[in-house]
């Protein structure tokens, strides 16, 4: 069987100009050659340390930065639109289709407006709604899915704890009825006591409201239990992808081991056992030749640093390595 | 002999809507070389806490009578809460006591190097020379693992990554030899592999320095990766503390269990997720008896919500502030 995709992408590339002189513009690329598919009601998740490029691939496929390079695919059953020639009509049509749900909820809520005003807002500048009284209908109904009540609405933002307030960005997004949701770091922001709360939130809104998200976030722990199927990004790269329990059973990249090693484990008598990663992520602008992660791979070889591994499926499960297979 | 003794810390700030109470009755002690791991969600306190150990809380706030912070030094003990003068505070505000703090890029000066910032420090507390105090900065920074570290000391926080910073940081507070660290969520803002590489500095450094930690978090792991003994809080209060062991094996209060339950567990994928029911009430509407029965799962009767538990014994080093535990140990 092949999965309907809601979103697929072939070479996608973001670049954006830094520094240089005026005929010697450089660019940095923060998302390189990437292709993807996120099959449509799948909870697609993107991991990856902070200058990975897992943003600006959420924000690409949101259409919030421009495509440079390749191709990206939206098609939901009623409509399919080619993301880097979106025109302005289909452009707003998209927005309405495709929303994100940002990290800090702190500073995600105007504090001068009311609950209500905020959730209604989309509806408003999209011009959704025909009346006043619809409006209201549209965000009530929207609210009490998110768990929020009728007084919440009056409120405004600062009376609100951090889940509660994740709970009315969550609404805000949601209220023009998308179909595509990019969730970039939802949680991280939270406790933990209320984490959990939110991801459970963001599962039971998809079986009911047919959605389909990119999780973005930089907590394995966290993707291995809401997401199925995991993307794992280093400098702008996929460098390993699999469907969740293939790649936490057996993750192939050196890095997604490292990852894993990294997470601090709950018991006490387990300290010292993770292998460890030296050094910090290159500079997107000045970027390894060979493969991009050779510069902390403890298994690199001369031919890691002169030749870029290709992204190579091997039942369903695909890994950027060329020592993968030794190294299992 | 302890390191620092804090007996009933009871915080409360003055605002417009009325006071606030941000800390009540909070009493532990530490030992030299000893780390201990603050826990607690967002509100409960664990900040307003530490930073009162160097008396750093803002103006308005108010502390208890009762209140009575001592530092055990070499020259004898220090009354914290007597401390009056700007001059006289520079004991606990980077002298014996120096502090991490969450976001370093917040906590640099940014139109000053990192060097003259390390050197301004060391001038205030140490007797040291300029030019000393410049050799022992680089040293440091060298000592944390920041290579190139003399031309480090030349740059701008904002020309370093963030593992670098954070790194920088750790330099800094340590190099006037403290005796109490206070890490309030150093590893927080850091991505995973580089919170491991300085999770590993840490403990290198106390092995090495022999100072006391108060290493405040949210998350567990952290903690039991760091941490000899654990205390955690809710809204103001203290309710459980222990040896790290104990309390992350066998714990005792619903709240910690809780916050050990809601922790995604790699090992089994299929457990669901279990959220600490409901959210952190409003400080102004600070629950009456047992601060978390609002929240709790397992109340035993109107006893939570009228009478504020005591602590109950709960096994070597541990202690628990919970009813349940209280009714089981009498029974």
């Amino acid at each position: 069987m092949t999965e309907e995709l809601l979103i697929e992408t072939r070479d996608l590339t973001v670049g954006f100009p830094v520094g240089g002189r005026l005929f010697n513009k450089k660019t940095l690329k923060a998302v390189d050659g990437i292709s993807i598919g996120i099959p449509r009601g799948s909870f697609f998740g993107v991991v990856g340390e902070s200058g990975s490029g897992k943003t600006t691939l959420g924000r690409a496929l949101l259409n919030a930065v421009p495509i440079t390079g390749g191709h990206a695919t939206y098609h939901d059953g009623e409509v399919r639109y080619d993301l880097s020639t979106l025109s302005g009509t289909e452009l707003k049509d998209y927005r309405k289709r495709a929303q994100l749900i940002f990290q800090d909820p702190y500073a995600a809520l105007s504090p001068r407006m009311t609950v209500r005003d905020i959730i209604a807002e989309p509806l408003e500048v999209m011009g959704l709604t025909a009346s006043r009284e619809e409006t209201d209908a549209r965000v009530r109904e929207i609210a009490a899915k998110c768990r929020l009540n009728l007084e919440h609405l009056r409120r405004f933002p600062h009376a609100f704890s951090g889940g509660q307030r994740q709970r009315i960005s969550i609404a805000r997004a949601l209220v023009s009825g998308p179909r595509f949701v990019v969730a970039d770091e939802s949680v991280a922001a939270l406790d933990v006591s209320i984490q959990a709360d939110i991801l459970n939130l963001l599962k039971n809104l998809q079986s009911e409201l047919g959605l389909t998200y990119m999780f973005i976030s930089h907590d394995l722990s966290v993707v291995a239990h809401s997401c199925d199927h995991v993307a794992v990004m280093y400098l702008g790269r996929i460098v390993e992808s699999a469907p969740t329990r293939k790649l936490f059973a057996a993750p192939r990249h050196p890095y997604t081991k490292a990852l894993f090693s990294a997470i601090p484990s709950l018991d006490p008598d387990d300290r010292g056992r993770a292998q460890k990663l030296e050094g910090e992520i290159p500079s997107p602008t000045n970027q390894p030749p060979g493969c991009k992660f050779h510069t902390r791979c403890p298994h690199a070889t001369d031919l890691c640093k002169a030749r870029e591994p290709v992204l190579q499926t091997e039942s369903g499960h695909a890994v950027a390595c060329h020592r993968w297979q030794e190294l299992l | 002999m302890s390191l620092i003794d804090v007996e009933n810390l009871t915080l409360e700030f003055r605002t417009d809507e009325g006071l606030i109470t941000a800390v009540e009755d909070v009493s532990f002690s530490l030992a030299p070389g000893e780390v201990m791991g603050l826990v607690g969600e967002s509100g409960s306190g664990k900040s307003v806490t530490a930073k009162a150990l160097m008396k750093l809380n803002a103006a308005n706030a108010v502390y208890d009578p009762a209140t009575r912070i001592t530092l055990h030094l070499d020259g004898g003990p220090v009354d914290v809460m007597s401390l009056k003068r700007p001059r006289d505070m520079e004991i606990v505000r980077g002298g014996a006591v120096s502090m991490i703090f969450q976001e370093p890029m917040a906590s640099f000066a940014p139109a000053m190097t990192i060097g003259s910032q390390m050197v301004e420090q060391l001038l205030i507390h140490t007797d040291l020379s300029k030019r000393a105090a410049r050799d022992l900065s680089i040293e440091m920074l060298d000592r944390v693992g920041i290579s190139d570290a003399a031309s480090r000391f030349n740059q701008y926080a904002f020309e370093l990554s963030g593992g670098m910073r954070q790194r920088a940081m750790i330099a800094m507070a340590l190099s006037t030899r403290p005796k109490l660290l206070i890490a309030d969520e150093p590893t927080t803002a850091l991505d995973v592999t580089i919170q491991a590489q300085v999770i590993d500095l840490m403990k290198d450094l106390v092995a090495e320095f022999g100072m006391g930690i108060i290493f405040i978090t949210h998350d567990l792991g952290v903690v039991a990766q760091t941490a000899d003994k654990v205390a955690v809080m809710y809204l103001g209060r203290m309710v459980e503390q222990g040896p790290v062991r104990e309390v992350i094996r066998n714990p005792q209060h619903p709240y910690t269990r809780g916050l050990i339950d809601a922790l995604p567990q790699l090992d089994d994928l299929d457990k669901p997720l279990q959220p600490v029911p409901g959210d952190i009430p409003s400080p102004l509407e600070r629950p009456e008896g047992c601060v978390f029965h609002t929240r709790c799962t397992r109340i035993i009767g109107d006893i939570c919500r009228t009478a504020v538990p005591g602590w109950t014994d709960t096994g070597p080093h541990h202690r628990t502030a919970c009813h349940l535990c209280h009714q089981d140990t009498a029974a």
